[in-house]
C-alpha cells in the first residue's frame, strides 16, 4: 500500500477529484490538443499569454487520475509565469520523471508529487501530456501526441 | 519431432494443477505477490510443450526448408509441414493445402484483402465488416477501399453487444464483395454466431472471412461446421509463440488468388522475362518462413487438444461467470458488453475511477489485467467510454485468481476512497 501511495499522493488524488481550472477558456489566444493514443487520453489546454506572460491557463479533456492531477497542477505552476519560465518548468518535471540527474536550483514546489510516478515507466505519458501540450501551444502547434 | 504433451487427456473435467505446472511463467512473483495473468486475450503463456518444441528445432533440425538435400534440411521441411498438417487437423479442415502460415491474424487478413479481395473490386463496390471489430479487421479494408474506390459499410451492435443479423442481412447487397466478422469479440466478449452468419451472407453470394484470434483458445472450431471462406488467426492467442499464425482458405479461393508478397519459396520459376507462382499454399509464403513458430504452433494446438477443447471451454465458461458474478458485487463496477454468448474476456468500467488507474493498482498486487481500449476505439465510441479494464482467461486460470483480481479492485476503492 505505501508503494501505492508514493504513486497515488493525496495532493494527486485531491486534484483528480476536484480538478483546479478545469474550464474552456473564454478568449484565449493559443490552444492546442494533446492526445495518448496508447491509452486514448485527450486534453485540451486554453492560454492567454500577453507579453510573453501566461495570464490564463485552462484546460478540459479525460483522462486517468495521473492525467488530470497533473493537467490541474501543470496550470497552477504555470499561471503568472513567462513561456520561458514555464518551458523550463517542463524541462525539470521532465527530468524527474524519467530519472536523468535534476536540474540545479529548479524549485518543482508542488510538482515533486508526481515524483512516485518514475517507478511505473508506462505512465510517465499520462503525468506529462498536459506539458507536452501546453509546450504545443506555446509554440504555435495544433497538437500534440505523447508518440 | 514429435513433442510430448504433458497434460494428458482428461475428458470433460480439467485437470487444473497438472495444466499450471506446463506453464513455467506462471509461477513468479510480481511485486512481492504470485502472478495473476489475466491478460489472455493479449497474449498467452506458453507450455513446456511449446518451449521445448521451438527448443528442440534450434538444437537439432535447424536448416531452411524446401531447399536443401541435406538431412537437416529435410528434418526442417518435414517438421514445418507436419505443422501445417497439425494446424489442419485442429480446424476440421480437408486439405494441407489450404492452410497459409503468416504472422498472425493481422497478416491473415491483409493477405485475403490484397489477393482475394482486392483483385474483384471496382469504385462503388461494398466491403462489410462489423461494429465490433478489432483494428486489424478495420483497416485493412479502409486502406484496400481507399486504393480502389470501394466503400467500406459497419453493420451495427446493439447495447448488449451483440450483431444486429437483421441489419447484416439488410447491409448485405448486390454490390458487397466480402463480409469480413470477428468470431469471438476482444474487447466484449461477445461470440457471434459465425455458421448463421455464414449462412445470411451466402444467400446473398458473399463470401465470409472470419476472425478467429480470440475465438480459437476458447472453443472447438470447425471449418465445415462453420461454412466461412477464410479463417485467420495468431498462434500466441492459443499458446504458441508471437509472429507465426495461419489463414485457413478454401481451396477454390486459393487457387485462384494472386501473390500477397514477392520472394524465394513462392515461385516454380524465374526468368527476367516471367515468373511462374508456386501453387497455394507456397504462393502466400514468400521468404523463408518462421519455421521454429509453425512447428511451436502445432505443438501448441496438440496441447489444446490432449487438455481437451470441451474441459477448456467448460472450464473457461465457469470462470467468465464466476467472475461476471464477483466483479459487479463490487460497487460501482459496470460491464461493458453483456452479450448473451460471451466467451473468454470480462471488460468493465468502475466509477469515477479510470481503467488505467485500476491497472496500474491491480498490477501491484500481481494481477496482469488490460486497461485501455483494446485496439478497438470504434467499440469504445459506441459505449461513449475511451477505455475498459479487461481481464480475460485462459485454461490455467483459478477461482483464487478471480478472488485476486476482486480483492484487488477493493484496494482500487480505498485508494481512491
Amino acid at each position: 500500500m505505501s508503494e501505492l501511495r508514493d504513486l497515488y499522493q493525496e495532493v494527486i488524488l485531491d486534484h483528480n477529484r476536484r480538478p483546479r481550472n478545469c474550464y474552456a477558456l473564454d478568449c484565449p489566444n493559443r490552444t492546442a490538443d494533446g492526445h495518448n493514443p496508447l491509452c486514448g487520453d485527450t486534453v485540451r489546454i486554453y492560454l492567454r499569454i500577453e507579453d510573453g506572460i501566461i495570464e490564463e491557463v485552462s484546460f478540459q479533456g479525460h483522462g486517468c487520475a495521473i492525467c488530470t492531477a497533473s493537467s490541474s497542477l501543470m496550470t497552477e505552476s504555470v499561471k503568472g509565469k513567462t513561456v520561458e519560465e514555464a518551458m523550463h518548468l517542463f524541462d525539470g518535471f521532465h527530468h524527474m520523471l524519467t530519472g536523468v540527474a535534476e536540474e540545479q536550483g529548479l524549485e518543482l514546489g508542488k510538482l515533486k508529487v508526481f515524483e512516485g510516478v518514475r517507478e511505473y515507466p508506462v505512465r510517465v505519458k499520462c503525468a506529462t501530456l498536459a506539458w507536452h501540450t501546453l509546450k504545443a501551444a506555446v509554440e504555435g502547434e495544433q497538437a500534440a501526441s505523447t508518440e | 519431432m514429435a513433442t510430448q504433451p504433458i497434460a494428458a487427456p482428461t475428458g470433460a473435467v480439467l485437470d487444473l494443477e497438472r495444466v499450471r505446472a506446463d506453464f513455467p511463467a506462471l509461477h513468479q512473483q510480481v511485486k512481492g505477490k504470485p502472478l495473476v495473468y489475466l491478460d489472455n486475450a493479449a497474449t498467452t503463456q506458453k507450455p513446456r510443450a511449446v518451449i521445448d518444441a521451438v527448443s528442440l528445432f534450434y538444437e537439432r533440425d535447424c536448416a531452411n526448408v524446401h531447399r536443401g538435400v541435406h538431412m537437416l534440411s529435410q528434418r526442417a521441411t518435414v517438421a514445418y509441414e507436419n505443422a501445417r498438417t497439425a494446424v489442419k487437423a485442429h480446424l476440421g479442415a480437408k486439405d494441407s493445402r489450404e492452410i497459409v502460415f503468416t504472422r498472425g491474424t493481422t497478416e491473415s487478413i491483409n493477405l485475403v484483402a490484397h489477393s482475394f479481395v482486392g483483385p474483384r473490386l471496382k469504385p462503388g463496390d461494398e466491403i462489410l465488416i462489423t461494429a465490433m471489430e478489432h483494428h486489424s479487421n478495420i483497416v485493412p479494408w479502409q486502406l484496400l477501399a481507399e486504393r480502389t474506390g470501394a466503400v467500406l459499410k459497419v453493420a451495427p451492435i446493439d447495447d448488449r453487444g451483440e450483431l444486429i443479423l437483421d441489419e447484416l442481412d439488410r447491409l448485405l447487397g448486390e454490390r458487397t464483395r466480402i463480409l469480413s466478422v470477428v468470431h469471438v469479440s476482444n474487447a466484449l466478449g461477445t461470440v457471434n454466431p459465425i455458421a448463421e452468419i455464414v449462412h445470411i451472407a451466402h444467400a446473398h453470394g458473399v463470401p465470409v472471412l472470419v476472425d478467429g484470434a480470440q475465438a480459437l483458445p476458447h472453443m472447438k472450431v470447425d471449418m465445415g461446421e462453420l461454412g466461412c471462406d477464410f479463417y485467420a488467426f495468431s498462434g500466441h492467442k492459443v499458446y504458441a509463440g508471437t509472429g507465426i499464425g495461419a489463414l485457413w482458405g478454401k481451396r477454390s479461393h486459393l487457387l485462384e488468388m494472386i501473390p500477397y508478397q514477392g520472394g524465394g519459396d513462392m515461385i516454380l520459376s524465374v526468368t527476367f522475362e516471367k515468373t511462374t507462382f508456386a501453387e497455394p499454399p507456397h504462393r502466400f509464403e514468400a521468404g523463408t518462413p518462421n519455421i521454429a513458430g509453425a512447428i511451436g504452433l502445432a505443438a501448441a494446438l496438440k496441447y489444446v487438444d490432449a487438455v481437451g477443447l470441451e474441459a477448456i471451454s467448460a472450464h473457461e465458461h465457469r470462470l467468465l461467470e464466476e467472475a461476471t458474478t464477483a466483479v459487479l458485487e463490487v460497487p460501482g463496477v459496470r460491464l461493458i458488453g453483456q452479450a448473451r454468448r460471451r466467451s473468454g474476456a470480462l471488460s468493465f468500467v468502475m466509477d469515477g475511477i479510470h481503467p488505467h488507474d485500476v491497472g496500474t493498482i491491480l498490477d501491484t498486487e500481481g494481477v496482469a489485467v488490460r486497461a485501455g481500449h483494446h485496439c478497438a476505439q470504434p467499440v469504445m465510441l459506441r459505449y461513449n467510454i475511451s477505455a475498459t479494464v479487461r481481464a480475460s482467461f485462459g485454461l490455467y486460470n483459478t477461482s483464487d485468481e478471480i478472488a485476486a483480481l476482486v480483492r484487488g479492485l477493493h484496494r482500487v476503492r480505498e485508494v481512491f476512497a
